[in-house]
């Protein structure tokens, strides 16, 4: 333990001066955006016309600064912009994530992006309709108020009728001034498209082939890349003989830079030769951290250095209630991967001293000044621009492909490069999600109620992203001769955090100490992935609860209810537990089980609870999810297909990650390398769902991606330990731990 | 290097290549397709499939030269001219992609059953798809959308 009980203030205090140099997550954020509160976004972007452009041919364009990640922001966003511009949402264009010519709104992560980039867009179209309203009212010479607005066509009451097009036309200045937050957006009763299931944008190309992602871009002259890494994390190059690769067909070049090493060839399948030779040929030293022993890796995980931080401290000058009886418990989870299917891919190509690269990055604007950094290059010599990868649950191996092209790209001046890792590239080498260790103790009254809560974690950071302070977070840079380092441990304070995140209960708990053991050891190299450390402490929270309900004598349900205030939470729980038809104190039949959780995601954002049913088979401890429901509160809905599929899959992922997933290493490297080694759920395992939504139109919108996911893993888990009288705690739950845990 | 003539979504196409090479790459990189995808080229997840004589395979681990004048049909010669096929219009009508990665690898084994087999139940379409990998969660989806082309298809 290297220091000890950091207070909260002056915790708060270090994390302003990190909020200057890294505008990790904007303070403002914390408020709610309401009507005539200037949106977050406008900080950085403050010109009408860096959100929102109409060009001659009636064509509307809105920008936004975050990124498609196969979530469906591009369409939610168009929506809301649609409805305050009075136009058809095919009527609009979107550029996304563009350092060229699009506003920075730094990652897009943590289910902000509508309420960040959304209220931004909502903003901005109000006022741009406003202009244009005003100037179709000098142009036809009536008064604005007599004027109205259909598909982008203003019409007076006398039939006369004038566009966008032709407004904008006639004065190309008129969107060029400063954004206004002093504009009236629409009252929700007067929506017309936000709230409605308006289909994907995106998907018609993507059923048919057309090129809809960056991996089917396709420039001329391109040439292909691959590159070869160390046999281990931390080995050095030695040598490798270069004429042998350089004698292999199509290869134009091989790019070694300190132990970076890669190779670019004329067609794909050249490149890859190249690289499968020199991963033969290339010989290394034997540095690096020696790995955990995944067979005790909770234990393990609490011997590593760390930095405890306190959480939450309160009500601990009080004397605590009569405690009747303590329960405790401790859990764990493995570390997990963000096992999209796509590998990652970049585009680099380097011409008169600029570097343009095309990314499925969740920040272009951080990763332009990491890759300006790592290339020795001024910032604005550097481009990213957005386009869609495959799907992304967090920071995979985006950023670092991006490097690794723009580094073969300058090699080979000129023709740009198109660089696909590999698979096992991927499994092995793009940030792992950390493996978490959880201990909770619990003291009950004799009436049933929490009286303490005391609750400990260990993890690693859940974020090492390009653009953070004290490092630079791109992979081949810490092979170059003068290498880089990877950023230091990142606080992110309370709601928000990074390991423990949702490690504060939401339930009425007065006395409560809640400390995260932040692990300063990284031998295997951690990223964010979807919920970051939400997802293990709604997973141990959740679970706890069921086990001090049982210690009480109570059942799950009545017993969250018994201790939670919030109506939001109470609503969702309630909701969640009609459409399921929960059953009060039911028992198993042995092999049925039913299990249930809450959370509110970083407990600001979504709101959901979820019910699991399960079959275990007695003999074996083979498991079958029978079903999901869930209830989901994420304020006001944009779309509401949307969130229910969004919902959805993070539903399956939190049943996946809880079921069967967990990186396998040995003491030098990570030995999941293809989806044999790392399996996930399959269709044959997907349970059904249902998800209930419940609308609140006069809320902010807060996000759908993330909510279900951790109630997902923790519901699972209950409806295991009610079906077999046994609870596993230790993720993955698998079958061979459920048949232990149920003879032992 | 060696010339080869492979037959797609019913033109004939001239590739230089050593024939070792993977059809996928062959597709994408010389034919300018993009339905098929590369996810892991070790044909474990699906992303890659395109249909040789209606049967679906996996392009990343097929050479080209096993290929020879076998017909191949990718994501992008299965509408009827301007017509989608009913699994492309399901797909989208059901909402059944996410990120839309493996959507290729899905509508082309879907259709290799549908082609054999009118209507399929729920456990059928799920054999089917049981070696294609999607990490976004729409499962239920793309069963839903199978289903729901057969449907049309029957019509």
């Amino acid at each position: 333990m290297r220091k000890t009980g950091i207070s909260r203030r002056e915790f708060g205090i270090g994390f302003g001066t990190l909020v200057a140099a890294f505008s990790l997550e904007p303070v403002a954020s914390l408020a709610q955006v309401v009507e005539g509160a200037a949106p977050v976004s406008f900080a950085k972007n403050g010109r009408l016309d860096a959100w929102i452009r109409v060009g001659a041919d009636g064509a509307v364009t809105i920008f936004t600064g975050k990124a498609e990640l196969g979530q469906g922001i591009l369409t939610a966003l168009s929506q809301i912009a649609a409805e305050e511009l009075d136009l058809a949402i095919e009527q609009i264009n979107i550029i996304s994530a563009d350092t060229t010519r699009g506003p920075d709104e730094g990652y897009t992560y943590g289910s902000q992006s509508i309420e960040q980039s959304g209220m931004a867009l909502r903003v901005a179209g109000a006022q741009a309709r406003a202009v244009l309203m005003a100037a179709a009212a000098t142009r036809l010479n009536v008064a604005v108020e007599t004027l109205s607005v259909e598909r982008g066509s203003v019409r007076s009451q006398d039939g006369r009728q004038v566009s966008y097009a032709e407004i904008a036309t006639g004065d190309p200045e008129l969107l060029r001034r400063d954004v206004s937050s002093a504009v009236r957006v629409k009252k929700a009763a007067d929506y017309k498209i936000v709230g409605k299931s308006v289909p994907r944008i995106d998907f018609p190309q993507k059923v048919t082939g057309e090129a809809a992602f960056l991996q089917d871009m396709r420039l001329p002259g391109m040439l292909f890349g691959r590159v070869v890494r160390p046999p281990r994390a931390g080995a050095q190059l030695l040598s490798f003989e270069e004429a042998a690769v350089r004698a292999l067909p199509g290869v134009s070049t091989v790019v070694r830079k300190g132990s970076f090493l890669g190779v670019v060839a004329a067609r794909e399948e050249q490149a890859i030769a190249a690289m499968q030779l020199l991963r033969e040929i290339s010989r290394w030293t034997e540095d690096g951290p020696r790995l955990p022993r995944s067979s005790n890796l909770p234990d393990e995980l609490r011997k590593f250095a760390k930095e405890d931080v306190v959480v939450s401290d309160t009500g601990q000058g009080d004397a605590a209630g009569i405690v009747h009886q303590w329960v405790e418990a401790s859990y764990s989870r493995p570390y997990l991967s963000q096992a999209a299917i796509g590998p990652s891919c970049a585009v680099a190509h380097f011409a008169d001293g600029r570097m343009t690269v095309w990314s499925h990055t969740q920040g272009a604007f951080p990763l332009r000044g990491d890759l300006a950094k790592a290339l020795q290059l001024p910032a604005e010599r550097v481009d990213v621009i957005h386009m869609q990868g495959s799907g992304c649950y967090g920071h995979n191996g985006a950023d670092d492909v991006a490097l690794d092209a723009a580094l073969l790209a300058i090699a080979v001046e000129g023709q740009p490069v198109k660089l696909q890792w590999m698979r096992d590239d991927e499994f092995i080498w793009s940030p792992s999600s950390p493996a978490m260790a959880m201990k909770a103790r619990a003291g009950l009254s004799a009436d049933g109620k929490i009286v303490d809560w005391q609750y400990e974690l260990w993890s690693n950071t859940h974020a090492t992203r390009p653009g953070q302070p004290g490092g630079l977070n791109l992979l081949a840079s810490w092979y170059f001769d003068e290498p880089f380092h990877v950023s230091p441990p990142l606080k992110i304070p309370q709601p928000y955090g990074n390991g423990d995140r949702n490690a504060v209960p939401l339930y009425d708990l007065p006395r409560q100490r809640i400390v995260n053991h932040l692990l300063t050891d990284m031998p295997i190299r951690t990223g964010s992935l979807r919920t970051l450390g939400g997802h293990g402490n709604i997973y141990a929270i959740e679970c706890f609860m069921d086990e001090l309900a049982m210690a009480a004598g109570r059942d799950p349900v009545e017993f969250r209810l018994a201790h939670l205030s919030d109506p939001r939470g109470r609503a969702v729980i309630e909701a969640a537990a009609t459409k399921a038809g929960w059953a009060p104190n039911s028992r198993s039949d042995g092999r049925h089980g039913r299990g249930f959780a809450y959370a509110r995601y970083k407990n600001i954002s979504t709101f959901a609870a979820v019910v699991v049913d399960v079959d275990v088979d007695p003999s074996s401890g083979a498991v079958r999810v029978l079903k999901a429901v869930a209830a989901i509160d994420v304020g006001q809905i944009i779309n509401p297909d949307g969130v229910i599929s969004q919902t959805e899959g993070g539903l399956i992922q939190g049943i996946s990650w809880a079921l069967k997933e967990q990186i396998m290493f040995d003491e030098r490297a990570v030995t999941s390398r293809d989806w044999a080694d790392y399996p996930i759920l399959t269709f044959d395992e997907a349970p059904e769902i249902e998800v209930v939504l419940i609308d609140r139109p006069n809320e902010p919108s807060i996000g759908a991606g993330e909510g279900s996911v951790g109630p997902a893993s923790a519901a699972l888990a209950n409806a295991l330990a009610h079906a077999t009288g046994r609870r596993v705690r230790d993720l993955p739950l698998t079958s061979n731990r459920i048949y232990k845990g149920r003879i032992g | 290097m060696a010339l080869f003539t492979l037959t797609v979504n019913g033109r004939q196409a001239q590739v230089e290549c050593e024939g070792d090479t993977p059809l996928l790459y062959v597709l994408r990189n010389d034919l300018a397709l993009n339905g098929p995808k590369y996810g892991c080229g070790l044909g474990q997840c699906g992303a890659c499939t395109v249909l040789m004589e209606g049967q679906p395979i996996r392009s990343c681990i097929t050479p080209v030269a096993d290929v020879g004048e076998t017909p191949v049909t990718t994501l992008e010669g299965i509408a009827d001219g301007d017509k989608l096929h009913p699994l492309q219009t399901a797909f989208i009508e059901e909402q059944a992609l996410q990120c839309g990665y493996c959507t290729n690898g899905m509508i082309m084994t879907a259709k290799a059953l549908l082609d054999t087999e009118a209507y399929p139940d729920e456990a059928s379409i799920k054999q089917a798809l049981s070696t294609n990998l999607c990490r976004c969660g729409v499962h239920n989806r793309i069963v839903k959308a199978v289903r729901g082309a057969a449907q049309k298809m029957g019509q």
